[in-house]
Parts: structure tokens; C-alpha cells; sequence
């Protein structure tokens, strides 16, 4: 997010021009802020926590306009709005609140349930739903450190879990080997469907966008392909799904046969510490910090940009990789078609959320792995379509992307003491009239 | 990029003074005639295909084309041996290869493992005028989206929404097709909804200088839940109201649509693919021959440079990409006025990708992106006219065909597909 600074910079200078541009009397407070070294409220607000809330708090209003919009007791009661427009407005209010409420009690506390165990059942799946998400955000986290957009993450999930579930298919061993071997099969299925990409990108400067949106299509029909062939079919079946793992292939369970919080949590809390001991104390991590801040600099300081790129994508597609071992041996239990879901470009969002940093990822991971958990009883229990989460997701990036859009919305301060978004927003209109 | 761009330089440099001889083409060729003797030769299937041409056309009646899968194989194999010795030998000697080796090449060697992938079909019995009349009709979302790309992509700004686009096309054209009983009302919200999309992209790529890429991804997962969700929400309940528009009607040009084989593929179509002729030939012009076009292209290489010269930059890609949005949603428009006259959540299966890829395997030109569209089209309805016959190549490795050539392009395996200079770069005014 860094591409931001300047943009703020350049709008400054200009701001002399902007005098004659009509001034709301809310601005005057900005002026002092200006002008004065930016208070404490003023960074807290305005920086990345403030942000951060902002920009969820924005994006559950649309959502929730959106949904009271579309609601049919809004829509009945909207008839006579004129009559009694109270109606409408308390009949959208309620399917909002109804929503957000049966998401919040899917994903973390239920207070309805009959005993603890099905009270706390929302939480443990939310973790479990998290868990992929923690590992491919750290994926597409750790290429965007290294400057890198790994969008190809979808694929390399479907090839961890091609790879660890013919492993977990063909190797009956016990189970305390089984584990480890899994997850290393789900590492190397990831590390190199990542790796070719490296190794493109890097022998001939072919965009990794490009070829990584290619390869997920790829490992799709690869997946079905595979799926239909004696190698992963199911004996006797005609439909495009593995057999059923065996009891020692699968990840022992966390907390009980109760809850479906298996070990793959672990192995993912494992790989936020890796990843963020990878960034901030290893050579590596170093490198792939400057290759990603500055590919010339590097360049010049005697790392290679080549090797660089085909080893963060190796690492990122191993990160990947794990995320369809542990959706094949820790929640699914088969390999099947739709293994991978939307996971791949659900990391992107995750990444975006989390900033690409680790510890921001797993907390990203865990929002989304709510809003998914609780999403699907927010269906059942109200009727409010399961993409309104989509939806969600999207907004929250979209807005903490654009953090002028967030501080013109609640108006908060800019943290860097430069006068408030409104007003720069209105500047660079002048500008852009002006030129 | 510069790194790579100063190697292709050097390489084309060397190449013109012939001090480097070129192995790589050759190799390619040698290698792949080696494996069609195996595969289109060795194991040519024996039934002989049945190839209908006259279907469509009334005063030109001929019988079907028979086509025995051997002999056919094996003169392909024999070209495409002729060709590599003759690559070989010409590189040895250090002369350059004729530009008329490589298409002739690639032609008989597509053509030989479509033959072969015919006839080892349970039925080989086909009519070409159907196979490539669906494949035209196949690629329009294909060719609307790349034509979208290209506006957006040649001023500089890399539109991976156009998947987005195409849903978002798809969604408005079923919404107001119904609510207005009109698939014309329905093609101008088509486009309404793509510039919608468009602006979006807009906004945060061009005035809140957001990575281009993670706009584009993120406008997708938007578009895509919000359909979705509006989808479920409202269209299905009210399904006879709001989701059933009326199609767009096709129409034969007279004259024209008489010409054997091309006639009815081309000139007996629906309405959007004459609109499709239309736009792709104007944005052709309007891209090579107009003032617009001049800018737009300088704006794609170079901004600063164009910027001195007085062009408003943003503006420019501001119109573009909002422009864009109007030509993908009018391929949107084909899912639910053309395919079905039904939306589904995420009915664009990913085309909007494809038409990237086909940008991109057209070099980021109209004719080129419109031709690999085409092809792609052509391998979509391969799969399905195969399956139909009853073919033994799975159709999932089919279905990876288009994204493996699209990943030789830009990996520079066969020729190099390299975009617009700034694209992806935000333009801010010093």
C-alpha cells in the first residue's frame, strides 16, 4: 500500500489552488490538524486500526442496506411507504439486524444451543473454516511481500491436494507418519505448481498475473482429468470423486469427534510463526524484502532478482499447497472436484485484509473463516443468501485499499497531519480541471 | 520487463546479422512431427470421417467430405517432417527460416490431431458448418471481453474485471430483458451494467491509485457475490418476472449467408455477432486511423510523453476504461440473451479469463485478439462436439488448451506477446 504516500504528496502542493473551492464548515477542525503536529486521537483514528474498523463498518452498511433491500417484507411494506414509512425503514432494519445476528451466532456463540458443546460449535467452525484461509493468505501474503502477485494460489491449493490425496489414498501407514506426509505432500504438489511460475517469471520476465490465473485453470481440468482416471477415481463410481480417505490418513481431531477442529489448525498456527519468522529474521526473508521493495537495488546489492522470484513462488505455492492438504485430509476427508472452492481468491482478499503481514493474515483468516462459517447458518436460519459474504469481503478490501475513501466516509483525520481527504479529494478535482 | 525487453533486442538483433543461429524452432518442430508419427501417424483410428460442408446453403449441395484418418495422418506426418529437416538444415547453414514455415507447420499439424481426434470418436460423422457456427457463437462473449481488455489495457490499465463485466452484462441484460419484455432494452443494460463495473475499476485504479490487479480480482469476487446474492434473493422467487428475458433474434443476410461453408457460419447468425463484426472493426479503426487511437496508444506506452503533449491522461483512461465496460457487458448480454434466456450465479464460467488470455495471444491488437478468440471458441465447442460424439481424448485436457498456448505466448515459446509499456502503472502529474 505503499503506492499511496506519493499519491498524498502529490495532491499537497496543489492544495494552494483549491481557495476558491467551496469549503463545508465541518472543515475548520482540519485546518488545526494541519497545522499542529497530528494528535494522538488523530493517529489512532486515522491510522491502520481506524482503517481497518472503518472500512469493515462501511462495508456491513452496504451489505446491509443490500440485503434490507432486497428483503420481501421491506419490499411488502415499501408499498405504502408514503403512508407509513416507518414500515419500510423498521422492516429493513430487522432483516439487516436478523442477518448479522445469525452471523455472529454461526460463527462464534450460539446462546440457543441446547448444551456448551453446541454453543461453542460456531467457534470451532469458524477455526476449521480458517484454517485453508490462514495458510493461502500466508501464501499470497508472503509473494506480495516479495512484490509478486501470486493470484495463482487457487491452483496450487487443487495441486496440494491432488498430491497429498493420492498420498493419503495409497500410503497406509499409521497415522503418525501419515500426518507428516500429507502435509509434505501438499508442499511439493504447491512448490512446484508455484515454481513453474517462478522459473517462467524468472527466465522470461513473463507476468506472473497472467501466468498464474493460467495455471489455476489448468489444475482445475487437471483435477477433474485425474479425478476420472483409475489413479484417484472412486472403484465403480462414474462420478469425478476419490474414495473416501482411511481413518489413519485423516488429521486427528483437536477437540473430539464432536467438533471437526482438526490438527491442520496447528499446522497453520505453525505456519504464521514460520512465515513470519521467514520475513523478519532470516536472509531469505531479507532478500525477498528487497527484491520485492526495489528489484534494481537488489539487483545491484548482489541479489538475484531470478532466483529470488522462483523461490518466494515455490514457498508460496508450498504455503498453498498445504491449504488442499489440510481441505483433503483435515475437513473434506475426499478429494472431489470442488476441493478447492473459491479458496484461492478468497487469499487474495485475506491477504489484502491482513496486509500482508502474518499475524494480520491469520486475523484476516479468521474474519473470513467467520463470515463463512456463519454465513451458511445466517442462510438457513434467515433466508439472507450465503454471498452476501462475498460481498462483504470484497467491500472491506476495496475500502481498506483506498484509504481516502474510508476517511472521507467517517471523516477521519489523516494520520501523516496532512489536511483531511474531502478537501483533497475536491483538490485533486481541481487539478484534474485545471489540467 | 526492461530487462527482458533489452534481451528480445538483442536476440532479434543477432539474429538480422545471422551470427546466432536460432535452434529453437526447429527443435520444437523436430520434436513434435517426431511424436505425430506415433500418435497421428502409427495410431491413425480406421473409420473414415464423414465431413458435412453443404448444410445451410441451397444451391450448393455436395456430399460429405470422406476423410480416411490414416492416409490423411500420414501425409501430415511426412509435411511435418519435410518442414523440420528443411528448419534444420536451413539453421544449420545459418540462413533465416521463411515466415511461411511456421504456419504451414502448425496448420497441418492442428489439422492432423483434429482428424485423429475425430475419428477415434465412437460415430466420426460431423457437419464443419455446425462445428464452426457454434464455435463463432461460443467466442462472442470471448471476442466482447477481449475487445473490453484491449481498450482498457492499450491506455495503460490492466483489466482483469472482465469477467466481472461479463457477469455483471449478463445480470442486467436477464433484469431489465424481463422487467421491459425487450432484449434491445436488455443489450443497452448489458452495457449500462458493464460501465457500472467499469467504474468501479475506475475509481479505485485511476483516482485512489489502487493496484490495477487487485482491483480487478476484488471487483470480481464483488460482482461475483453480488449477483449472486441479487440472484437468490430476487430473481429466483420472481423467475417468470424477472428472470426470462426474450432472446436476441438472429437473422440470414441475404446474399451473403449463400457463400458454401462461410456463409452460413458467418452471415446466419444472431444480431450480436453482426454487433460483434461491427465493434471489432471499430475499434480496429478507431484504434489505428483516429486521433483517439493515436492517444490512446500513447498514453498505453508512454503517458509522461503524452502528457507533455497535452493529452489529459487520466481522462482519457477514464473514458477507456468506462468505454470497455460498455463493449464486455454487451458480450455479457450474450449468456442471457443469446446462450439462455436465464441467469445463474456465475454463468460466466470463468470466459472472461479466457478473453485476458486471448488478449494476450493476440498481442493486444483487435485482429489478433479477435482471431484468438476464435480459436478458443473453436476449442470450446471441440469439447463439446467430441463429447457428443463420443471421443476417448478426455475433454478436460482439451479444455486446458487455450490457457498451455496462452502461458507459450507470454512465456515467449512461440513468438512473444508483450503488452503496452505502462500497463498496470498508475499515471500521477508531477
Amino acid at each position: 500500500m505503499s503506492d499511496k504516500q506519493p499519491a498524498a504528496q502529490q495532491v499537497d502542493p496543489a492544495l494552494a489552488a483549491d481557495t476558491d473551492a467551496p469549503t463545508p464548515p465541518q472543515d475548520v477542525p482540519s485546518q488545526l490538524v494541519e497545522t499542529q503536529k497530528p494528535s494522538l486521537f488523530a493517529r489512532i483514528a486515522g491510522g491502520s486500526i481506524g482503517l481497518s474498523i472503518g472500512a469493515a463498518l462501511a462495508a456491513f452498511i452496504v451489505g446491509g442496506l443490500l440485503i434490507a433491500v432486497t428483503d420481501p417484507a421491506t419490499q411488502a411494506a415499501s408499498r405504502y411507504f408514503f403512508a407509513r414509512p416507518l414500515d419500510t425503514l423498521a422492516a429493513g432494519w430487522s432483516a439487516a439486524y436478523d442477518s448479522y445476528v445469525a452471523l455472529l451466532q454461526g460463527s462464534i456463540f450460539n446462546p440457543n444451543g441446547r448444551n456448551f458443546t453446541q454453543q461453542i460449535r460456531p467457534l470451532t467452525e469458524t477455526l476449521t473454516v480458517a484454517t485453508p484461509l490462514i495458510f493461502a493468505g500466508l501464501a499470497v501474503a508472503l509473494s506480495f511481500r516479495a512484490g509478486l502477485f501470486n493470484i495463482g494460489a487457487q491452483g496450487q491449493i487443487i495441486l496440494g491436494a491432488i498430491v497429498s490425496g493420492w498420498v493419503a489414498l495409497n500410503a497406509g501407514l499409521p497415522v503418525i507418519v501419515m500426518v507428516p506426509l500429507i502435509l509434505l505432500g501438499g508442499i511439493v504438489g504447491g512448490a512446484i505448481w508455484g515454481g513453474i511460475i517462478g522459473v517462467l517469471k524468472a527466465r522470461t520476465g513473463a507476468h506472473e498475473v497472467i501466468l498464474s490465473i493460467m495455471m489455476n485453470y489448468i489444475a482445475a481440468n487437471l483435477l477433474v482429468y485425474l479425478l476420472k482416471t483409475p489413479l484417484l477415481q472412486r472403484e465403480g463410481s462414474s462420478n469425478p470423486i476419490s474414495e473416501k480417505l482411511g481413518e489413519n490418513a485423516l488429521f486427528p481431531l483437536l477437540l473430539g469427534p464432536q467438533f471437526r477442529l482438526h490438527a491442520g489448525f496447528l499446522a497453520a498456527l505453525l505456519a504464521v510463526a514460520f512465515v513470519w519468522w521467514l520475513l523478519n529474521s532470516s536472509t531469505v526473508g531479507f532478500r525477498l524484502r528487497a527484491v520485492g521493495a526495489n528489484p534494481n537495488a537488489a539487483r545491484t546489492a548482489g541479489i538475484s532478482v531470478a532466483s529470488g522470484y522462483i523461490v518466494v513462488m515455490a514457498l508460496s505455492g508450498a504455503l498453498a499447497g498445504l491449504a488442499g492438504a489440510a481441505q483433503v485430509a483435515g475437513t473434506e476427508k475426499v478429494l472431489s472436484t470442488g476441493i478447492a472452492a473459491s479458496l484461492g481468491f478468497d487469499a487474495i482478499t485475506v491477504a489484502l485484509l491482513g496486509r500482508s503481514k502474518p499475524v494480520g493474515t491469520f486475523f484476516a483468516a479468521l474474519l473470513y473463516g467467520a463470515f463463512r462459517a456463519g454465513g451458511v447458518s445466517m442462510q438457513v436460519s434467515t433466508g439472507t443468501d450465503i454471498d452476501i459474504v462475498l460481498v462483504l469481503q470484497a467491500l472491506i478490501v476495496l475500502f481498506i485499499a483506498a484509504p481516502p475513501l474510508v476517511r472521507a466516509i467517517f471523516r477521519l483525520p489523516d494520520p501523516t497531519g496532512a489536511p483531511r481527504t474531502k478537501k483533497k479529494k475536491s483538490a485533486s478535482k481541481a487539478v484534474e480541471a485545471a489540467a | 520487463m526492461s530487462v527482458v525487453a533489452t534481451q528480445n533486442t538483442k536476440v532479434s538483433a543477432e539474429t538480422e546479422t545471422g551470427g546466432v543461429k536460432n535452434w529453437k524452432n526447429p527443435v520444437i518442430y523436430t520434436v513434435l512431427a517426431l511424436l505425430s508419427v506415433f500418435l497421428i501417424g502409427i495410431r491413425a483410428p480406421e473409420k473414415t470421417i464423414s465431413l458435412g460442408i453443404s448444410d445451410g446453403v441451397r444451391w450448393f449441395q455436395a456430399e460429405p467430405l470422406q476423410i480416411n484418418p490414416q492416409v490423411y495422418g500420414w501425409v501430415a506426418v511426412v509435411i511435418m517432417l519435410a518442414l523440420a529437416a528443411y528448419a534444420l538444415v536451413t539453421t544449420n547453414t545459418g540462413k533465416l527460416l521463411g515466415r511461411w514455415v511456421a504456419p504451414l507447420f502448425w496448420l497441418t499439424f492442428v489439422t492432423g490431431l483434429l482428424v485423429w481426434a475425430i475419428g477415434s470418436t465412437a460415430k466420426p460423422s460431423l457437419s464443419l458448418v455446425s462445428l464452426l457456427t457454434g464455435a463463432v457463437a461460443l467466442s462472442i462473449p470471448m471476442i466482447f471481453g477481449s475487445m473490453g481488455g484491449l481498450l482498457c489495457e492499450r491506455s495503460g490499465i490492466v483489466n482483469i474485471a472482465i469477467e466481472g463485466q461479463l457477469l455483471f452484462g449478463a445480470f442486467s441484460a436477464v433484469l431489465v430483458g424481463s422487467l421491459t419484455g425487450s432484449p434491445w432494452a436488455g443489450l443497452l443494460a448489458a452495457m449500462a451494467g458493464g460501465v457500472l463495473v467499469s467504474s468501479i475499476l475506475a475509481l479505485f485504479s485511476i483516482k485512489y491509485l489502487v493496484d490495477q490487479v487487485i482491483v480487478g480480482v476484488v471487483v470480481n469476487v464483488l460482482v461475483s457475490g453480488l449477483t449472486g446474492f441479487l440472484f437468490a434473493r430476487v430473481l429466483q422467487p420472481n423467475a417468470p418476472t424477472l428472470n426470462s428475458a426474450p432472446k436476441l433474434p438472429g437473422f440470414e443476410i441475404p446474399v451473403l449467408s449463400q457463400i458454401p461453408v462461410i456463409g452460413p457460419v458467418l452471415f446466419d447468425q444472431n444480431v450480436l455477432v453482426y454487433l460483434m463484426y461491427f465493434v471489432v472493426g471499430l475499434i480496429w479503426f478507431a484504434l489505428n486511423k483516429t486521433k483517439w487511437g493515436l492517444r490512446t496508444r500513447a498514453v498505453g506506452e508512454h503517458p509522461k510523453a503524452a502528457d507533455t503533449l497535452g493529452v489529459n491522461v487520466n481522462r482519457l483512461r477514464l473514458m477507456n476504461v468506462l468505454l470497455a465496460g460498455a463493449v464486455a457487458g454487451m458480450g455479457g448480454a450474450f449468456f442471457t440473451l443469446v446462450s439462455v434466456s436465464a441467469f445463474n450465479s456465475d454463468m460466466t464460467a470463468g470466459q472472461g479469463y479466457i478473453a485476458l488470455a486471448a488478449l494476450i495471444f493476440g498481442r493486444w491488437t483487435p485482429v489478433g485478439a479477435l482471431s484468438a478468440a476464435l480459436l478458443f471458441g473453436f476449442s470450446l465447442n471441440l469439447q463439446f462436439v467430441l463429447s457428443i460424439l463420443g471421443t476417448q481424448v478426455p475433454t478436460e485436457l482439451l479444455a486446458m488448451l487455450p490457457y498451455l498456448v496462452t502461458i507459450f505466448a507470454v512465456a515467449g515459446l512461440v513468438g512473444r506477446s508483450r503488452g503496452p509499456a505502462a500497463v498496470g502503472t498508475p499515471y500521477v502529474k508531477e
